[in-house]
């Protein structure tokens, strides 16, 4: 019973999965004969793949979203692990106060923010721009958070050893506070990735030019304007690329975005 | 190295608004340390040993006083410069590196002239690790060192960089009760090979009188007195040092001084010539009381307890503030445990007089 | 520690609040001071008063009252069906042994795909053409039913495969946090009720729910708060033009306001933006109460 229950979830997550590859294996001439979908074909072909790499340039729409990614997640992970480490290690005026504000910001939605960045990125003249593109996207609060936690559970004698030993602050945290970290950096660092392999709204606004679309603009600029006139196989084989980077990135760190996400609760 | 302390004081400022709840963690504290010695600073948790010993460190900065190595004044150095190693209670062994890179860690923080070739690097590295018996653990990581192997690992870091001072917080409190006792004794012998001198905060003063040539035993933040572990042994300055040193303690009566006689409970125990008429404490070592048919103390028998060499005779009297009597006799002597009664000669040089308010010692030659 | 290292302590904070100043603190007051200037002219940064205008235009906007009746539809319907089926898989996923892992990992794979690409994926699933009928009509019609085109159809329909997929999209978080908040109680709990006898359904009710009613509250809080902010599903599923297909959201809204087609009207879009935080704020403070009683009780 219970079985049944799940697995009928089950197939119902990965049914899309499925029809997604299936489609993008039909050839064009094939799909649009069928007046009633088969659920499976007996003669796959490639050839969509091709098309969707010639017809649209995805592999532009690839590369700018890694290059995105992971010049983002960089900014992100280097700007949050020197804030997190001021709140967790290091005393000055007006700490908790401060630290209060910047949980305060958790709680200010991104579409609310949203309109003056475009304004501002617009009026900056770094609309179909990577550096408009990628700077708004760099604070994350919620990380700064997750770090200055983890930060501070490393015992605050290892910093006296570090002192007496005249390690610099930096130094102490490249060398001692970063490598002992590193499972939750590693965790902050996939979960930023998939939010930016992601991310719509932001390079939807900020860019209409396609040499600096990312996969999700990408994906809408085929559904509406390429391959004709709906090619659906294409789409599908377009969709299958955008999509595999990240489920072999979850399937290969499974248990560490699980965690992280279960931890933070970052969707929404 | 001779160390200077020179009225150290230090004060936390209160967690209240305005500075008020300020608390002194270290009042006035002034205190000399002999070259090539290993001194002991002993006192109860919250007495201020380990803020004295961070501020020896340069960890903490004293809010007034000074403090000298040798002829210079090092209050307001940094701890890399004033050529310190320390050894944390909980060790502070970076946890990601192996026991050969956290030794290392000292030496490569250092910059310009004073950086050591890689080969001088390892080459100390080598004879730190030699000095406390570890080269063949040095690949290993410290989660998989015993607690021991830890605290080795632990003075080889703060050895290898040649330290004027060396410092240890509470060094053998996490270990267990055997290991504790065969580190004191490498401790020793280690501060004995280097030279080096040595300062270590315990709460234990059994662990602190038999390794340490100097005790300085603290109460509040306040020098209660310093010398050779015996002397102040034999010769506590008042009735908390009394107390403090010794196991098991001092037993500790009520009694009062009348006509240059010292009464317990309105018996004549000895003769206090010179003491003027007034209440006291008056203290008695346990190895002190001698069992004797018509000895003065006179206590209700509780139990007696083998403990091999000697015995120790557990009693009550009315007059003793914690309830029991605890005397040390050899057992060697005979002991009649039918009777419920026991009576007790005690010996001079072990009994000590302590004024009832301020708790100061009376200083008297006593006539039994 | 009492050593000042407040200069290094800025130092070190300084990257984040240059950017969080800049792309967060000023927009949340920039939007205000937007939402508040009237007749306010894009090229020129020019605006001719302040007042509720933008607010009264907004809310008179029959694009804006669809939208926000679509979102409304769309919280009330989704966040209450995908708690109560995540609670029923996770409860379910707590009573397997075998495949758990598997299943688990299979659950959470919606969460890593990305929105569009997949909603597409849908769209193809539901859609009717001249062409075929598509998978999901397929299935109808197999059970006697009549198609129909969820994709350019009736409202209804429309609005239910918008749901569908919002509940799709949402499950594995939801999921994922209760089956860590079933792992967490006690397993004492179950074998003492075990030994008393009691009935599973008395057990699920009285102590179950009980021990993860904190979790239940936070996701039903978070889960609204997402879904006010539907967006990106809807524009997977029906195309950036939403106005169009009656299926606009309120972030799609503002979005619309001030960029694209219709776009060009920041003073709207900001007074859009600021109803849509009022709303999450006061979501944002019930969920301050309710925890806070439920931490003194």
């Amino acid at each position: 019973m219970n079985y049944l229950g799940l697995s009928v979830w089950a197939v119902l997550v990965l049914f899309p999965f499925y029809w997604m590859v299936l489609t993008s294996l039909k050839s064009y001439g094939s799909y649009n004969s069928e007046r009633v979908p088969q659920f499976f074909t007996l003669s796959p072909t490639l050839e969509n793949y091709k098309e969707a790499f010639i017809a649209v340039p995805l592999g532009g729409y690839l590369l700018n979203t890694l290059i995105f990614s992971v010049l983002t997640t960089g900014a992100m992970v280097a700007v949050s692990t020197l804030a997190a480490y001021a709140f967790a290690r290091l005393n000055f005026r007006g700490k908790n106060l401060l630290f209060a504000l910047f949980l305060s910001m958790m709680m200010i939605p991104s579409e609310l923010v949203v309109i003056t960045n475009f304004v501002t990125i617009t009026n900056l003249n770094l609309r179909n721009s990577f550096p408009g593109l990628i700077l708004p996207s760099i604070t994350s609060v919620f990380y700064i958070y997750l770090l200055k936690e983890n930060f501070e559970q490393v015992p605050d004698e290892l910093y006296r050893a570090a002192k007496v030993d005249g390690t610099s602050d930096l130094k102490y945290l490249w060398k001692v506070i970063l490598p002992i970290c590193r499972p939750t950096l590693v965790t902050v660092t996939i979960l930023k990735v998939i939010e930016c392999w992601n991310s719509y709204v932001w390079p939807r606004l900020i860019t209409d030019e396609q040499a600096y679309f990312l996969v999700s603009n990408g994906i809408q600029e085929i559904r509406e304007n390429g391959f004709g006139r709906e090619n659906i196989p294409a789409m599908m084989a377009a969709v299958v690329v955008i999509s595999i980077p990240l489920i072999v990135l979850f399937l290969a760190s499974r248990r560490k975005i699980m965690e992280g996400v279960s931890r933070g609760g970052i969707k929404g | 190295m001779d160390i200077k302390l020179q009225n150290l004081t230090k004060r936390f400022p209160g967690r209240r608004r305005g500075g008020s709840g300020e608390v002194t963690a270290v009042s006035d504290l002034s205190l000399q340390i002999q070259d090539g010695t290993l001194v002991g600073l002993l006192g109860p948790s919250g007495c201020g040993k380990t803020t004295t010993l961070n501020m020896i460190c340069g960890l903490e900065k004293p809010t007034s006083g000074r403090i000298f190595f040798g002829e210079e004044d090092v209050t307001d150095l940094p701890p890399e410069v004033r050529g310190v190693g320390m050894v944390f209670q909980n060790y502070a062994l970076y946890p990601h590196l192996t026991v050969l890179q956290n030794i290392l860690f000292p030496l490569e923080n250092l910059k310009g002239a004073a950086r050591p070739s890689r080969e001088e690097m390892r080459r100390r590295a080598g004879e730190a690790a030699a000095l406390v018996q570890i080269e063949s653990l040095r690949d290993r990581r410290p989660r998989e060192l015993s607690g021991g192997q830890q605290q080795r690992v632990a003075i080889a870091r703060a050895l290898v960089k040649m330290p004027r001072v060396l410092l240890l917080d509470e060094p053998l409190s996490n270990l267990d009760a055997r290991l504790r006792l065969q580190t004191r004794e490498e401790i020793c012998k280690i501060q004995k090979k280097t030279g080096i001198t040595t300062i270590f905060v315990t709460h234990d003063q059994e662990e602190a009188m038999s390794i340490s040539d100097c005790i300085a035993v603290m109460k509040e933040g306040v020098l209660m007195q310093q010398g050779h572990p015996q002397r102040v042994y034999d010769d506590p300055s008042n009735l908390f040092v009394a107390r403090f040193l010794g196991t098991p303690p001092i037993n500790v009566f009520e009694a009062e001084i009348r006509g240059q006689v010292l009464y317990l409970l309105g018996q004549p125990v000895m003769g206090a010539p010179g003491v003027p008429d007034q209440p006291v404490w008056v203290g008695v070592r346990p190895e002190g009381f001698t069992p004797k048919e018509d000895g003065p103390v006179t206590c209700d028998l509780d139990r007696v307890e083998a403990l091999g060499r000697d015995v120790s005779i557990v009693c009550t009297h009315p007059a003793c503030a914690a309830g029991t009597v605890r005397a040390i006799v050899s057992s060697a002597r005979e002991i009649n445990t039918d009777c419920s009664k026991m009576r007790f000669g005690l010996q001079p040089d072990k009994v000590f007089l302590f004024h009832r308010d301020s708790g100061a010692r009376i200083p008297f030659c006593p006539v039994s | 520690m009492n050593m000042d290292n407040s200069k290094k302590a800025w130092l070190y904070l300084l990257p984040s609040l240059i950017l969080l100043g800049a792309f967060l603190l000023y927009p949340l007051l920039d939007v205000f001071v937007y939402s508040l200037e009237e007749g306010f002219n894009f090229a020129s940064q020019t605006y001719l008063g302040v007042g509720g205008y933008n607010y009264l235009y907004v809310l008179h906007d029959p694009y804006f009252l669809q939208a926000l009746k679509n979102t409304f539809i769309l919280v009330l319907i989704t966040v209450p069906v995908s708690t109560c089926l995540a609670l029923l898989i996770s409860v379910a996923l707590s009573s397997v042994g075998a495949l758990r892992q598997l299943y688990q990992t299979i659950y959470f794979l919606p969460y890593v795909t990305n929105t569009l690409a997949v909603g597409l994926v849908f769209m193809v699933l539901f859609q009717k053409t001249e062409y075929t009928d598509g998978m999901v009509n397929l299935l109808i019609q197999w059970f006697g039913g009549e198609g129909v085109d969820f994709i350019n159809g009736p409202y209804w329909a429309k609005m239910f495969v918008l749901c569908f997929y919002t509940v799709w999209v949402v499950m594995p978080f939801k999921i994922l946090v209760l089956t860590s908040a079933l792992a967490s109680v006690n397993q004492d709990y179950y074998r003492a009720a075990r030994v008393d006898g009691t009935s599973r359904l008395r057990t699920f009710t009285r102590i179950t729910l009980p021990m993860i009613a904190p979790m239940l509250v936070y996701l039903v809080i978070t889960g609204f708060i997402g879904a006010f902010k539907a967006y990106s599903d809807a524009v997977a599923l029906f195309g950036t033009d939403l106005n169009a297909a009656g299926m606009n959201t309120i972030v799609g809204y503002v979005y619309d306001m001030l960029y694209g087609d219709s776009g060009g009207y920041p003073s709207y879009a900001s007074a859009a933006a600021m109803v849509l935080f009022v709303i999450v704020l006061t979501i944002t403070c019930i969920n301050l109460l309710v925890s806070r009683r439920q931490f003194r009780g």
